[in-house]
Order: C-alpha cells, then sequence, then structure tokens
C-alpha cells in the first residue's frame, strides 16, 4: 500500500527521466504512470541484459537447432526437425545423456549424505569449530582445474597416493581413471571432495536454526542424542533436505569440467557427458544447429526433471 | 552430546540455559564425534597436503616410483621459481580477478535496481515480469553456450573481456534474493524521506541499499566465487593466451608441462591460493553469504 503512497506524494523529479519537470498537480492516473515508468526504469539496466544474454539466446538456439548451422559457414537454411531425428537416433547422444544421469545418480547420494553427517557431527557442539568447516568447505572455493590437477595427480597409476596406499593394504592397482569401469567412479570422488563443502554448509546453517527448546523438552523426556537426532533434527530438516536435493540434481546434470579435465570423457567414451557431447558436436565438429538441438534435447530434460520435483515437494508440503 | 549447542547464540534462545559454553563438558559422545570430525578433516586435507608436497620437490623426486611425503633430494621451492619465471599466473590471476570484480559489480547493481522495483513499485507487468525472471532462473548455462557463441561472434566481442563478463552479470536466483530481502524492510524507514520528496533513486541509494549491505555482501561473495571459478564459458570466448583466466590457463599447463608434476602442482596451489586467503580473513562472511544465498538456486 505504502508504496502507491509513496508515488502518490513523491514531488522530486521522476527518477527514469531527469529531463521532465514535476507536474504542479498530480491526479491518479499521472501516478499510475510514474509509477510505471519507474517501476520500468528500474528494471531496464537488468532487463537489457537478460534479454540480450539469456532470452535471446535461447530463443535464438532453438531457431538453430532447426538449421544446418555450422561453424564453417555452411546451409543455413532450415531443415525442420531433422537435427532432433538424426539426434534421438544417435547412439553417441544416448550414451552421453546415460553417462550424464548416471553421475548424477551415483554422485547425488554421497554428495547429500557426507553433507548430512558432517553437519550433524559437528552440530554436536565440538571445540575448533572453525577449523572442521574450514577444512570441509575450502575445496569448494577450488576452480575445477585445480581439483582436477590435484586428483589427476593422486590416481596416476604408477606415481600417485591413491595406489601407493592400496598396495601399502597389499591390494593391487587399479587404473582410476583409465578403466572404463572405474573412471566414472572417480570422478564422483573427487567431485564429492570438491563440493560437499557447499551442502555441508546448508544443513549446517539449517540445524542451527532449530530452536533449542525442542531439544530441551525432548532431553527432559530423557532421550538420548540418537533419538534426539532422528526425532528431531531429522524431520525439522526435510525442507532443507528437499532443497539440497533438488539444487543437487540440477548441479550434477551440468557436469562437464571435472570430466573434460581429468579423462576428456574417456576411456572409450565411459565418462563423456552431454554437456562434453554438446561442446564437441558444436566446436570440434562444427556442427553447430546440431549442436543446438542436443542442447535443446538436455534442457527438455532439465526442464522435466524440474516440474516432476517440483510436483512432487508441492504434494508433498500441501 | 546431548544439547545442539549454536556457534553464535541467537537472540531467540536467550534463557540462562544458553549461556553454556559448548566446549564445557566433553562426554564420551563428544569425544567420538570429535574423533570422527577430525578423520574427516584430515582426509579433506590430504589433497592440498600431497600437493604441497609435491610442489616442494625436485621434478626427479616428484616422478619417482618410491611415493614419499619427505623427498630424499629435501624440498626447494624450485617449481615455483620456474612457474613464476616461464608462466602466466599472474596475468591470468589479474584476468581473472578484473573479469569477476566487473561481474560481481554489474550483477549487484542491475539486480539490486530491478528488485528494488519488484518489490516496492507497482507497476503495469510487475507480476508478468516477475514470473519470467523467477521461470528463467531454471535455464542451465550449458544450454546457452552454442547460441551465446554465435551471438558474440556476430557481436565481435569473441576474444575479448566483454565475452567473458557480459553473458555472466544475469543472475535471477539473486534478484530474488535480494527482493525477499528488501520486503523484510519497513515501509515506515521510506515515508519520511517520500514526505520530504525524494526521489525513488534517492531512497534507493541512501536508505534501502545502506540497509542491505548484509545481503549485498552476500550476493557479492557468491557471485565473485562462481565467476572466478568458472570454466566452460571463459574456455569458450577467449582464445587469446592475454585473457584467459585462472581455471582456463591452467588447463593449457596440462599439456604445457606435461609430466612435470612438482610445476604442475606448484601453479594449482599458486592459482587456489587468492580465494584460500580472502577465506581465511573472511570466513564467517563467506559462510553467512553462501548459507543464505545458497538455498535460493531454485
Amino acid at each position: 500500500m505504502s508504496s502507491s503512497l509513496a508515488s502518490r506524494r513523491g514531488t522530486g523529479q521522476p527518477d527514469t527521466a531527469p529531463g521532465i519537470q514535476p507536474q504542479p498537480t498530480r491526479r491518479p492516473s499521472q501516478s499510475r504512470t510514474r509509477s510505471n515508468l519507474s517501476g520500468w526504469g528500474f528494471a531496464a539496466p537488468f532487463l537489457v541484459f537478460f534479454l540480450v544474454f539469456l532470452v535471446w539466446p535461447i530463443l535464438y538456439g532453438f531457431y538453430m537447432s532447426l538449421t544446418g548451422k555450422s561453424l564453417t559457414g555452411a546451409n543455413d537454411s532450415l531443415i525442420g526437425f531433422a537435427n532432433y531425428a538424426e539426434a534421438l537416433a544417435d547412439s553417441d547422444m544416448w550414451r552421453s545423456l546415460g553417462n550424464t544421469l548416471y553421475f548424477t545418480v551415483i554422485s547425488t547420494v554421497p554428495l547429500v549424505l557426507v553433507a548430512l553427517v558432517m553437519a550433524a557431527l559437528l552440530n554436536v557442539g565440538l571445540p575448533a569449530q572453525w577449523l572442521w568447516r574450514l577444512s570441509y568447505f575450502a575445496p569448494y572455493l577450488l576452480a575445477s582445474t585445480v581439483v582436477s590437477l590435484f586428483f589427476t595427480w593422486m590416481y596416476n597409476p604408477q606415481l600417485g597416493l591413491f595406489n601407493d596406499f592400496l598396495s601399502k593394504l597389499g591390494l593391487g592397482k587399479v587404473a582410476w581413471l583409465n578403466d572404463p569401469n572405474v573412471a566414472m567412479w572417480a570422478i564422483v570422488i573427487a567431485t564429492l571432495w570438491w563440493t560437499v563443502g557447499f551442502n555441508f554448509l546448508l544443513y549446517l546453517a539449517a540445524m542451527q536454526n532449530i530452536p533449542a527448546q525442542h531439544y530441551e523438552a525432548a532431553s527432559l523426556d530423557g532421550a538420548g542424542a540418537w533419538r534426539q537426532f532422528f526425532s528431531i533434527t531429522l524431520p525439522q530438516l526435510t525442507p532443507t533436505t528437499v532443497m539440497i536435493v533438488l539444487l543437487q540434481i540440477l548441479a550434477s546434470l551440468k557436469i562437464f569440467d571435472q570430466v573434460y579435465q581429468m579423462t576428456a570423457g574417456g576411456p572409450e567414451g565411459s565418462t563423456r557427458p552431454v554437456v562434453q557431447y554438446i561442446f564437441e558436436t558444436g566446436f570440434t565438429g562444427y556442427r553447430l544447429g546440431y549442436s543446438a538441438a542436443i542442447s535443446y534435447i538436455f534442457f527438455g530434460l532439465i526442464v522435466l526433471i524440474s516440474v516432476m520435483q517440483f510436483v512432487t515437494t508441492r504434494r508433498r508440503s500441501a | 552430546m546431548a544439547t545442539p549447542t549454536l556457534t553464535r547464540p541467537t537472540p531467540r534462545t536467550s534463557t540462562s540455559h544458553e549461556a553454556r559454553k559448548p566446549r564445557k563438558k566433553m562426554t564420551a559422545g563428544k569425544i567420538a564425534a570429535l574423533v570422527v570430525v577430525a578423520f574427516i578433516a584430515v582426509l579433506w586435507l590430504i589433497p592440498f597436503a600431497w600437493a604441497t608436497a609435491t610442489a616442494f620437490k625436485t621434478e626427479t623426486d616428484a616422478a619417482s616410483p618410491k611415493v614419499s611425503w619427505m623427498p630424499p633430494s629435501g624440498f626447494t621451492a624450485e617449481a615455483f621459481v620456474k612457474v613464476f619465471q616461464d608462466g602466466n599466473i599472474p596475468l591470468w590471476t589479474w584476468n581473472s580477478f578484473y573479469t569477476s570484480a566487473a561481474i560481481t559489480a554489474i550483477t549487484l547493481v542491475i539486480s539490486a535496481l530491478v528488485a528494488y522495483a519488484l518489490s516496492r513499485i507497482d507497476f503495469k507487468g510487475k507480476k508478468v515480469l516477475m514470473t519470467v525472471i523467477i521461470a528463467s532462473i531454471i535455464i542451465p548455462p550449458p544450454v546457452l553456450i552454442i547460441p551465446l557463441f554465435y551471438q558474440m561472434l556476430a557481436l565481435h566481442l569473441i576474444d575479448t573481456s566483454w565475452a567473458i563478463i557480459l553473458p555472466q552479470v544475469i543472475h535471477p536466483a539473486m534478484v530474488f534474493v535480494l527482493k525477499k530481502f528488501f520486503d523484510q524492510i519497513p515501509r515506515e524507514l521510506e515515508e519520511a524521506a517520500v514526505m520530504d520528496g525524494a526521489s525513488r533513486l534517492r531512497i534507493f541509494t541512501q536508505i534501502i541499499l545502506p540497509l542491505s549491505r548484509p545481503i549485498l555482501a552476500a550476493v557479492a561473495i557468491f557471485v565473485f566465487i562462481g565467476a572466478w571459478n568458472n570454466f566452460l564459458w571463459p574456455f569458450i570466448a577467449t582464445n587469446d593466451g592475454a585473457l584467459l583466466t585462472l581455471p582456463v590457463g591452467l588447463q593449457t599447463i596440462k599439456s604445457a608441462y606435461g609430466i612435470q608434476y612438482a610445476q604442475n602442482m606448484a601453479s594449482a596451489l599458486l592459482a587456489a591460493l587468492p580465494l584460500i586467503l580472502v577465506f581465511l580473513f573472511f570466513q564467517r562472511q563467506i559462510i553467512k553469504g553462501v548459507a543464505t544465498t545458497g538455498l535460493a538456486g531454485t
């Protein structure tokens, strides 16, 4: 209410058009216009960027996906949905999409569970909080390239720390990044180390927001720490858990950096995610139109998953 | 282990209980928790420690099949000297710094302005605008790389810093975070200024913005870290060696140095250093910032 009041009473210059003199008398319709002007005026800078660098590319990308556009300039003409038809029959596309989904499933579970365990342990109230928080969260501040350099070195079959540890345990060597059966798991381990600190912080913040009275009442009733965790902490955290899982799934679906840097999608395409396939089709294969079509298929998948999540969480909270 | 203790007591629980210090009593349960916590912390520090140990070795020791934390020839800063002499780390750090700073500054200005309009001004089409901005949160950046690259080619911005900066300033989720914060600022604070005939822009800059410092800092931190570490888009947007950002430049090192393990690790550590240092100084603000903005992504 007060905002319309404010604009009615406002006597200064209209902020969006500094040159215009203030009107001596102001009727409601004028104040409406003024509100519209200043509203869109404040929105304008964001809108310009939003339209030029987000809305336009997303629309133009769809147009591109209907053409045979390539980086070499050949064939700009519309070819309908031919790119989509080709993509749906492209086993490499399906394989990369499968890899992305596989990574999403096997990374989301540890990334949420380990974060929960870390936060729950710290929430007990231990000394040197800052030190533990720092150690768990610090990797999140690294660029993907740094993480990849660290882990590629530790995964080195002959000189790496991992295999040295295994051999000290009397176990055989593992070809971490060169074994199609292991490579994806190796990437999950690196990713867990890199980004779990983010989920951990979100959990920790949520736990610290649980009112202490809940626990006081429970301990008066004689509930132990475990009981309290399962009957108070976990249920109270449900909305946070839902959000963290959603965010994590969406983040994992975008996997590209670490894979591209550590295995380049290998061995034998066993780790190549769909974003890398988009990248390669467009920039190595020069097929921008086809690449845009795969982007849109990927986008459709993300929209589908988001809508599914939205519907299920809505139902749960309703 | 009976009560979960807050790192910082919130005013809400200001009873006699709350005076209890977290570390007062170490029960058996707490000690067990501490052991596990410390164990995980050690695991989490190993990659840093191993990278540091390697970076301070001679290349011969680093490439020795006998894995050891204490190298036979002792520790040396040779690798760092080499990296500084013929490497581009200072240049890449500078490129990362000014592009990330520009991205953060532009993001803050345009997002705060639109968030203020969405929070305080009644204008035609506001609901539609709000819906479109929220809906756009769903668009994953990798989907945009192909059309954006084509667009940058057409605008002749490829191989300029603008190509790196401009597409990274749109953060719909952050607009939403700011709007929610502005919504909570009592409107009475503005009324007096309105009576005095202050313009909207003045109210925004002199009343709203100063009250919003914590959230602006949080958004700035979130955007800056994201921009500093972004790989995919800067990797596509520039081929010019003079413009590479730190994460992209580091990728070229792998092929340039090949099996120079000590130099690889020295470069990685130098690249990691700036943000880690900033974090050590502003730990509390960064943790708070990430916790407040982090959940806004959806």
